[in-house]
């Protein structure tokens, strides 16, 4: 079997197009990227079998029919992509209803953590001297900021 | 003896009840069950002095060849009297050390003998992987015990250090063990023995073992843990700390030895770090003011004393060695208990506040002068005899014997001047230091803490009979001259001299440090808990710092980095290989060059678009040409789904996007955008290039060439995709229904805000029946004056068209293009048609049902199918022909698939219908709630 150039073309286009808008941070545009990819895949999934006549015993003599296997696979990926689109959209509504936007945010936690980093606090620093991260019996837990971690490597 | 642990286990589980019931006398009960497992060793007595072992084989996993396999050699013998023994005494000595109200009672009984079951299961253990499990439950239950308090913060960081410590060795130790094992072919440790691997392989086995070993014995580098351990209550010390866990290093190199010892890193890893943690430990007793402490870390020195002399590996050290165990066993439980008991009557364990207590506890005084003795090795104590054994093995063995004698010397000498540290500073009268207040002892609270003495005293008379009992052990060891045997006395030997020159080295010593300047200036070199520390801090650092690095929380960058990563090593791996066959063709029709354009620029266009509806338009065009191309390649199946599909999108799209702002927001950075656009090329090239290599690479036959006769003769259908779909590869249909309905609900739960409002996925009763109650077929609804009636009147009359359509597609797809999917977006579009003409009124009138009901009702159909046939005696979805003949009707040609078909096509129906409940009617019913909404939307825009 050999390539088809067209296949190929289309399928770099479609996937270069799809990433592209992968990497916004508008949902709405991540969406459309993975309708684009989709049909990107769907297409290399066709390469794998060769074209022909449609697959119906009696239309088709067998030895010219398209190659039925990723037919079926294809066909089950373009309606998961259905499914997907509809949560997807539902999700950027529901993002533009709470925040005004449909974009996709930084985690925050993650943020803090790279704050921490950066100023060279946290657990485990030069001052705390110990690594003793459990503060369960802190009655404040969570909401108090971590660079008072450094008593506690004090009481050892 | 399986059934012993298994008594322990049990007991674990009802002791708190018991404490619930009786209280702290509930010990005493408890403390049956390691006296019992004491008389079952006793009455095997016999059978282990002839070195006849007692084995029990109970199969546990045996795909894995996993057994219970239980052996109790000399060895075992040994430790298991210890930890039966000195486990009932010291539950009997905790039933007056605790107080009824104790909290952590019940949970202290518990985990205790659960430890002690463990510690038997240790003991007895032949399989090694068994003795791993054993080996981490003891140190699952020792962290518990050192915890014990968990409200002190001291408490809990003890414990989850003795916890890293050990565990890490343990993890050492199991790779050890599975090198051992994968090489033997077995994991019985009595055949592993015989069949050792060689060379390098062999010594990596043995120092990660040894590893193990010496954390969990609190050998140098690992003692720091066992000092801080003492935070466990003083029961917990003796049993754990003194006579049991920390003897299961000790227990594990003297049971592995006979066969080890031959390893090149055994001996010199065992003596060196043995020796060093001798004299660390030794040097840091004598600086302790606290009792326990000092105990701790002369415990700490004479585990590196035991070390060192099962480490030497020969047949008299061996003996020695077990010998030190027992005695050790003894005489440092009995001193933990007694620092206990001193703890309670005096309230303090500074020996800078104890003064005067031996005249006010005379008896107490007495016991632990009887345990001391045999700690300095004093006849006729067990641990003279222990010592004169081992002092008289080294002095007949080679030059590094004789080096390692003098250090065993050496630490005897600390020994003893610790061992007065701790009489003097417990019972001695200290002038300038009031007299000590004692309250008086009651005698169940010491009688535990004398019998143990006593044993002490007794396995020193004893001698001989110690001896027969143990030497099957140390004759393990290949010894050509008839052995030494455990006695009190030799006569007048150069050993018994060497023993009195410690003692008195130890005296010395001792009224030396008398003055406090000269102790002062005690200094350990090296402080190993300060080195854990920076290690765990360096660690928390690194968890910063990595985490900081890498998890930026932002989703464009990780999927930036997986995309980059693909376009590196597959792209590379595409580049270097260059796999690039000979042969391409240009298309197989013209016509797929002209579809395939009109995707390619529609697709570049829909990434430039700026506003929403421009892209989705342009989305909607490059779907549309992709189905043009599915036709040309002879995939009719895939063009009509891809239409239909791509037809309910941009429903969906239309409905979302009235309410989202018409233009994308300027967010991107240009910069940013070149860099998308790169990553997106490059990805997009190397898809492309393995495309054009994965297509001209395939040689095999195609897996579908028998497809279209099966499809026939089993699936009973002519088109072949949809049999394939319902019947051959049925599991992967049914996993997409799945899939569908899961999405359907996480639709409808992002829209309705409620659980409650789901209910308006349904048809609404009362309000909403009024509306949708028709007196008369075509008479359009209240929303007529914003709809346009035309397109009402017109929908409604195509409606039953196209669901008739829907249904007739549904059941020639078997034979001819379509079947359940085709179908049921067709129906789909029909319901959207409704709702886009007459909104959600005209919905309820076109589906009056839940779409929840239906994708379950669709789920239920196709599962029942599926289980109906393997009720039939089938396999799961397995399809039956049935050729049966109706009046009127004619002959009937049927497939059971039919029905999974149908499933099918209710959940795509309901999918359908649930996207426009979620995305169409309750947005509606949203917007005109909430007019505040309208005024931000304008504001966005």
């Amino acid at each position: 079997m050999t390539p088809n150039l067209t296949y190929v073309i289309v399928i770099g286009v479609l996937v270069a197009a799809g990433v592209t808008l992968l990497l916004e941070r508008s949902l709405t545009r991540v969406l459309m990227g993975v309708i684009l990819l989709g049909n990107g895949a769907n297409l290399l999934l066709l390469t794998g079998g060769q074209a022909g006549g449609p697959p119906i015993v009696g239309t088709t003599p067998q030895e010219e029919m398209s190659d039925p296997l990723p037919q079926a696979m294809i066909l089950t990926a373009i309606v998961i992509t259905l499914g997907m689109t509809a949560f997807l959209l539902a999700l950027a509504y529901r993002s533009w209803h709470l925040n005004g936007h449909d974009e996709v945010q930084d985690d925050v936690e993650d943020r803090r953590i790279m704050d921490l980093a950066e100023r060279d606090e946290g657990p485990g620093d030069a001052d705390a001297g110990s690594g003793d991260d459990d503060d369960d019996d802190d009655p404040t837990g969570g909401n108090r900021p971590v660079a008072t971690t450094a008593d506690a490597g004090r009481t050892g | 003896m399986l059934a012993l642990v298994a008594v322990h286990a049990l007991t674990a589980v009802i002791a708190p009840a018991l404490v619930r019931l009786w209280g702290r006398n509930a010990l005493y009960l408890v403390a049956l069950v390691p006296g019992a497992t004491l008389v079952w060793a006793l009455t095997h007595t016999a059978g282990v002095r002839s070195g006849d072992p007692v084995v029990e084989t109970v199969p546990w996993v045996p795909q894995l060849g996993l057994e219970l396999a239980l052996r109790m050699g000399t060895l075992s013998w040994l430790m298991v009297v210890l930890v039966g023994g000195v486990g009932a005494l010291v539950l009997a000595y905790s039933a007056r050390y605790f107080r009824n109200d104790d909290p952590g009672l019940g949970r202290f009984a518990a985990v205790f003998v659960a430890f002690a079951g463990a510690m038997l299961g240790l003991a007895v253990s032949d399989d090694l992987l068994l003795l791993y499990v054993f080996w981490e439950l003891t140190t699952v239950f020792s962290y518990l015990l050192i915890g014990s308090d968990p409200a002190k913060r001291a408490s809990r960081r003890a414990a989850m250090q003795a916890l890293l410590v050990t565990t890490l060795g343990g993890l050492a130790m199991l790779a050890g063990f599975v090198m051992l094992g994968q090489h033997a072919g077995t994991y019985r440790w009595s055949e592993i023995a015989g069949n050792l691997p060689g060379g390098g392989y062999l010594t990596v086995a043995a120092l990660l073992i040894l590893l193990g070993a010496l954390s969990k014995s609190a050998i140098f580098p690992f003692s720091f843990w066992l000092p801080g351990a003492m935070a466990a209550p003083t029961p917990v010390s003796a049993y754990l700390h003194a006579a049991a866990m920390v003897k299961a290093g000790v227990f594990l190199v003297a049971l592995l030895g006979p066969a080890l010892a031959a390893a090149a890193p055994w001996r010199p890893v065992l003596l060196a770090t043995g020796l060093l943690t001798m004299f660390l430990g030794g040097w840091a007793a004598l600086r302790q003011v606290d009792l326990k402490l000092l105990l701790a870390y002369g415990t700490v020195s004479q585990l590196g004393l035991l070390m060192v002399i099962l480490g030497a590996g020969t047949r008299d050290t061996a003996l020695a060695g077990a010998a030190m165990v027992l005695a050790h066993a003894l005489f440092k439980a009995t001193l933990f208990l007694t620092v206990g008991v001193i703890d309670h009557t005096a309230g303090t364990r500074d020996l800078r506040e104890l003064s005067g207590l031996g005249r006010r506890a005379p008896a107490l005084a007495v016991v632990a002068g009887l345990a001391a003795a045999s700690m300095a090795g004093l006849p006729p104590m067990a641990g003279f005899v222990a010592k004169e054994a081992a002092v008289e093995a080294l002095l007949h063995g080679g030059v590094v014997d004789l080096v390692v004698l003098a250090g065993v010397l050496l630490g005897s000498v600390l020994t003893v001047a610790y061992t007065l540290r701790f009489l003097w500073g417990a019972f001695a009268d200290k002038p300038g230091i009031e007299a000590t207040e004692a309250k008086p002892l009651s005698w169940p609270f010491l009688a535990p803490t004398a019998v143990l003495a006593l044993a002490g005293v007794a396995v020193g008379l004893l001698a001989p009979a110690v001896d027969r009992l143990l030497t099957p052990y140390a004759d393990l060891y290949p010894s050509a001259e008839p052995g030494y045997h455990l006695a009190l006395w030799h006569g007048l030997t150069p050993a018994l001299g060497l023993s009195a020159l410690a003692v008195a080295g130890g005296l010395g010593l001792f009224h030396l440090l008398r003055r406090e300047t000269v102790r002062a200036s005690l200094r350990l070199p090296f402080d190993g808990a300060a080195g854990y520390q920076k290690l765990i801090a360096g660690v928390d650092r690194l968890a910063v710092e990595l985490t900081g690095a890498t998890q930026r929380g932002s989703l464009p960058f990780y999927l930036g980095v997986i995309l980059v990563v693909l376009v590196l090593l597959p792209g590379g791996a595409l580049l270097a290989g260059a796999p690039w066959s000979g042969g391409f063709h240009l298309w197989d029709t013209p016509l797929q060059a002209v579809a395939g354009a009109v995707v390619v620029v529609a697709a570049v266009m829909a990434a430039c678009a700026l506003r929403r509806l421009t892209a989705m338009i342009l989305v909607g065009v490059a779907g549309y040409g992709i189905a043009l191309m599915f036709i040309l390649h002879g995939a009719p199946d895939l063009a009509l789904t891809q239409f239909l599909v791509e037809t309910v999108t941009i429903v969906m799209f239309v409905l979302v996007l009235r309410r989202l702002p018409v233009k994308f927001s300027e967010r991107p950075i240009r910069a940013s955008r070149r860099g998308r656009v790169a990553i997106g090329v490059a990805v997009g090239a190397v898809t492309a290039g393995m495309a054009y290599v994965a297509a001209g690479a395939r040689v095999a036959e195609p897996v579908s060439v028998g497809f279209p006769d099966e499809a026939v003769s089993y699936g009973g259908g002519k088109n072949v995709v949809n049999v394939t779909l319902v019947d051959i590869r049925a599991w992967d249909t049914m996993g997409e229904i799945a899939v569908l309905v899961v999405a359907a609900t996480g639709v409808a739960s992002l829209i309705f805000r409620r659980a409650r409002d789901l209910d308006r996925r349904g048809d609404i009763p009362g309000g909403g029946r009024t509306e949708t109650a028709r007196p008369r077929w075509l008479t359009t609804g209240a929303t007529a004056r914003a709809q346009s009636v035309i397109l009402q009147v017109v929908t409604r009359l195509l409606f039953h068209a196209i669901v008739l359509f829907s249904i007739y597609l549904l059941f020639s797809g078997h034979n001819a293009p379509g079947g359940g999917f085709a179908a049921g977006l067709v129906a789909g579009l029909a319901l959207a048609v409704r709702y886009l003409a007459g909104g959600r009124t005209e919905l309820n009138g076109a589906a009056p049902v839940d779409a929840g009901v239906v994708l379950g009702a669709g789920l239920f159909v196709a599962v029942g199918t599926g289980v109906a046939a393997m009720l039939l005696g089938g396999e799961f979805l397995q399809s039956a022909l049935l050729d049966f003949h109706l009046p009127v009707l004619g002959h009937i040609h049927f497939v059971t698939s039919v029905f999974f078909d149908v499933g099918v096509y209710l959940i795509v129906v309901g999918l359908v219908l649930d996207i426009l409940r979620s995305l169409g009617a309750e947005m509606d019913r949203q917007q005109e709630t909430e007019g505040g909404a309208e005024v931000r939307e304008k504001e966005l825009v």
